[in-house]
């Protein structure tokens, strides 16, 4: 086992002093765990903004007509919304953020394949934020197409819509070159007798999403070119008058955004994969079938983006091809649920933060997959497409999922990182109130959408105020948690106990080195002899 | 930037900067996808009118392009193989060569959309719009397609200029010479991309 | 890992790889002068495709490539032909 007691000259990767100082350690820094905490700062913060953005719709609509904004305004705040939860927080998420922090460490390595790639990759991520934000304060307003941007609208709006797809491109830059330092570096550098069938189930994870990330992006980012340049030269593609086909935009979106959101879940369960086993102290269940799952979740997602189009007006033989293959990717996250069940069974449970929030993301998850069901099925999609029930859907699949995933990887994972530890009290009670939150604020929303309440509306017929403001009040409870969770976090960095190398008796790489990392991860690579769950 | 005393026990990782270099062409392709994605639709809805639009562009000019591109990529994979060779000066000639030849392309593009441009056709002009929707379309295509094409042309020329430079003062040798056979890798897609551009455009006839 | 088996692909090969593509753009502009309909863009497409064919497998060296890369390679372009595929679906049966 290699020794986790600090050795002689150990210096962690926060106190390491190279070339530069203050802020300038941190900006030029091309450590991956410094990258990686870079743009944990960032998501946190563009979520905050994000979820204020949410909140101030939810206040919107506590009554019917006009309560704080007019129609324009909300436009303009579910299109934001949209591009920061998606662009800016969920797609780069758990990949930069925990892939960057931990992957090199879980395949015993001292950094990624391209260590400047990496730190130039959060530059571009950067540039592409500060379009974002241009794309709200400049002369024509921010757009008010949706995060979609569907044509004919996105061409005859005369709001901010290229700076913000200028914004979208930028950051689909930044996730390709991620993904590609991703692929090489778990190709490359894995440890000596770490085979892939050896590799932790996050690393899985990180792969196949890469895989993802390099291969989708790309279509996005040459549709919203199009999209520019439909606008600046009227070149025809879109707009009807000129011979073009919108619903082929929703088609090329769609192709990109549609294995998108396996870019968002699939880190997500491969977060969930290790914190099961840790806290059921159990080897995890059915290791190759989750990984497998992992490629195939990949792979069939690609066939299903029409899923988006199902009222577009698309052959009959289109819409029902489609609705088969979602159908069938459901399979494999499936296995996946199932074999986590599996590894708790007959394990010694321990409900500390990081399983409660790995728990609540199968429950929530799991809502939000049977929901999936309802709008994957043509008959059922008919009703409730462009209504509520579509909102509260993919609010629990993504938020549900991915966000609540990203909450227990931060929880399982501070220790290390920060080598101090937060109040799990404190935790709990923050867990408590997000959860119940979250709940009241989206399930309403699926009763609402069946009965007829459209998105993207900011008014609406007074039979569903009783609904919206149950959602309402659900938000600010949920918001109030978060705040609660941060404010614990932070507490825990600036006062919290110090932390050992192995808080939750973990058997992955990075519990055997110590807490904090030091600034190359291992004194010596470890050769590697088990699989990674070896639990006795 | 990089700190020095970071990673400083690692051999340099050739086969790692190669596969890197793939995955990127991969991203390229995919881009270029969509571009044909969307030919293809508009190809299929309005068959006469591309027919039509092929007629106005000049087949020689296409045909010329594709030969000096073909050969450009002989001359770079060949250039690789003297600097494997160890031959300095046969590997700068050829990639001299290469350079060259994209030079005649770019030219021989300017010379083309130039005459579109004096007729009056170009993106968003009036005569544009006012023609039938296909006919606007094969157009629009073109262009993108050809500029973003020819974008990626300048791209390749610039690697392959700091490969020349490189090679000219040794810091690119026989023993360390990824920068050139990424860069032909490059030179070679480019390559890729016209040769399905040309038939497309140009002898749908 | 530093070392590549460096295999170095003769002039030679590379030259009659330049004369199987100019014979290839010759026989495909002479094509367009006979009016087969449908069959016009199956061949010129049919033969870019060798064209491309060649230039991968001699020129960008993927003959004596790992074969990791190769089979990235024939993923790569199986998602984009099956891309092709699943949207034409759509076009074909409006």
């Amino acid at each position: 086992m290699i020794n986790t007691n600090e050795p002689t000259g150990y210096v962690s990767y926060l106190d390491y002093k190279g070339k530069y100082t203050g802020i300038r350690a941190w900006i030029y820094s091309t450590d991956h765990k410094r990258i990686g905490l870079l743009y944990l700062y960032c998501i946190t913060t563009f979520f905050s903004i994000g979820a204020i953005m949410g909140i101030l719709m939810r206040i919107e609509l506590l009554a019917p007509g006009p309560t704080i904004m007019g129609p324009q305004t909300y436009n303009g705040l579910f299109t934001v919304h949209g591009i920061i939860m998606i662009f800016l927080v969920v797609i780069p998420g758990l990949s930069v953020v925990f892939g960057n922090l931990f992957m090199p460490i879980l395949i015993g390595a001292r950094d990624v394949a391209f260590p400047r790639l990496n730190l130039f990759a959060w530059y571009v991520y950067i540039a592409g934020c500060c379009l974002a934000i241009l794309s709200q304060v400049l002369r024509h307003g921010p757009p008010d197409t949706g995060w979609t941007f569907y044509a004919p609208y996105s061409l005859a709006t005369g709001t901010n819509v290229i700076a913000a797809t200028g914004a979208a491109f930028v950051l689909g830059f930044s996730s390709i070159l991620t993904g590609l330092n991703f692929i090489v570096t778990i190709h490359r550098m894995r440890a000596p007798g770490m085979t892939f069938f050896r590799m932790p189930l996050f690393v899985w994870a990180i792969y196949a999403t890469a895989w993802i990330q390099l291969l989708a992006t790309p279509i996005i980012g040459i549709t919203l070119l199009m999209l520019i340049m439909e606008r600046l030269f009227n070149i025809g593609f879109f707009e009807p008058a000129l011979g073009g086909d919108p619903v082929l935009f929703q088609h090329l979106f769609w192709i990109y955004s549609h294995p998108a959101v396996y870019i968002m879940i699939l880190p997500a369960m491969g977060v969930i994969s290790e914190i099961i086993p840790t806290f059921s102290q159990k080897s995890i269940y059915g290791y190759k079938a989750i990984a497998f799952s992992s490629l195939a979740i990949a792979g069939v997602g690609y066939l299903i983006w029409g899923h988006h189009m199902f009222t577009s007006g698309m052959s009959l033989v289109a819409i029902w091809s489609f609705s088969l293959f979602t159908f069938i990717v459901a399979i494999p996250s499936a296995v996946k649920v199932f074999s986590w069940v599996g590894t708790m069974y007959k394990g010694s449970i321990d409900l500390k933060p990081p399983m409660l929030y790995a728990l609540s993301f199968i429950f929530l998850f799991m809502i939000g997959g049977f929901s999936g069901l309802v709008v994957g099925g043509l008959a059922t999609d008919v009703q409730v497409h462009d209504t509520a029930f579509v909102v509260a859907h993919f609010h629990y699949i993504v938020f549900g999922g991915m966000g609540y995933a990203f909450f227990g990887a931060i929880h399982y994972w501070f220790p290390k990182i920060y080598g101090k530890m937060y109040k799990i009290r404190r935790a709990n009670i923050a867990w408590a109130m997000t959860f119940i939150g979250f709940n009241f604020l989206y399930f309403p929303q699926f009763i609402l959408g069946m009965q007829g309440m459209p998105r993207r509306y900011f008014d609406y017929l007074p039979q569903f105020q009783t609904g919206e403001v149950i959602s309402s009040l659900g938000g600010f409870l949920f918001i109030a948690g978060f705040a609660l969770m941060v404010y614990n976090l932070v507490m825990g960095f600036r006062k919290g106990e110090k932390a050992p190398a192995n808080p939750w008796h973990g058997t992955t790489l990075e519990w055997q080195i110590p807490s904090p990392p030091p600034l190359e991860n291992f004194e010596e690579i470890p050769v590697i002899t088990t699989d990674p769950y070896n639990y006795k | 930037m990089e700190e020095k005393s970071l990673h400083t026990e690692e051999p340099r990782d050739d086969y790692a900067a190669k596969m890197g270099m793939w995955l990127f062409i991969f991203t390229e392709i995919l881009l270029f996808a969509g571009l044909f994605l969307v030919y293809s639709v508009f190809r299929f809805k309005y068959p006469v009118l591309f027919h039509q639009g092929a007629l106005e562009l000049n087949v020689t000019i296409g045909s010329l392009n594709t030969v000096v591109l073909l050969i450009s990529s002989m001359t770079v994979a060949m250039s690789l193989t003297a600097m494997q060779k160890n031959n300095k000066k046969l590997a700068l000639t050829l990639l001299f060569i290469t350079i060259l030849c994209a030079l005649i392309f770019l030219f021989n593009k300017y010379i083309e959309w130039g005459a579109k441009f004096n007729e009056g056709l170009y993106p968003g002009s009036e005569l544009m719009l006012k023609l039938e929707r296909g006919h606007l379309l094969f157009f629009s295509l073109y262009f993108f397609m050809t500029g973003l094409h020819a974008l990626h042309i300048i791209i390749g020329m610039v690697i392959l200029s700091i490969a020349f430079i490189k090679i000219r003062k040794g810091t690119l040798h026989i023993g360390k010479y990824m920068l050139l056979e990424n860069g032909a890798l490059y030179w070679h897609l480019v390559d890729l991309i016209w040769i399905f551009l040309f038939p497309l455009f140009y002898l749908i006839t | 890992m530093n070392t590549i088996e460096t295999h170095v692909t003769s002039y030679k090969t590379l030259g009659y790889v330049l004369l199987v593509l100019l014979l290839l753009t010759t026989i495909t502009i002479n094509v367009t002068s006979y009016n087969l309909m449908a069959w016009n863009v199956a061949i010129a497409l049919i033969i870019a495709a060798v064209k491309g064919y060649f230039v991968m497998t001699y020129f960008m060296h993927l003959k004596n490539e790992n074969r990791v890369i190769r089979a990235f390679v024939i993923v790569v372009l199986s998602l984009f032909i099956t891309i092709f595929l699943i949207t034409f679906i759509d076009y074909l049966y409006r």
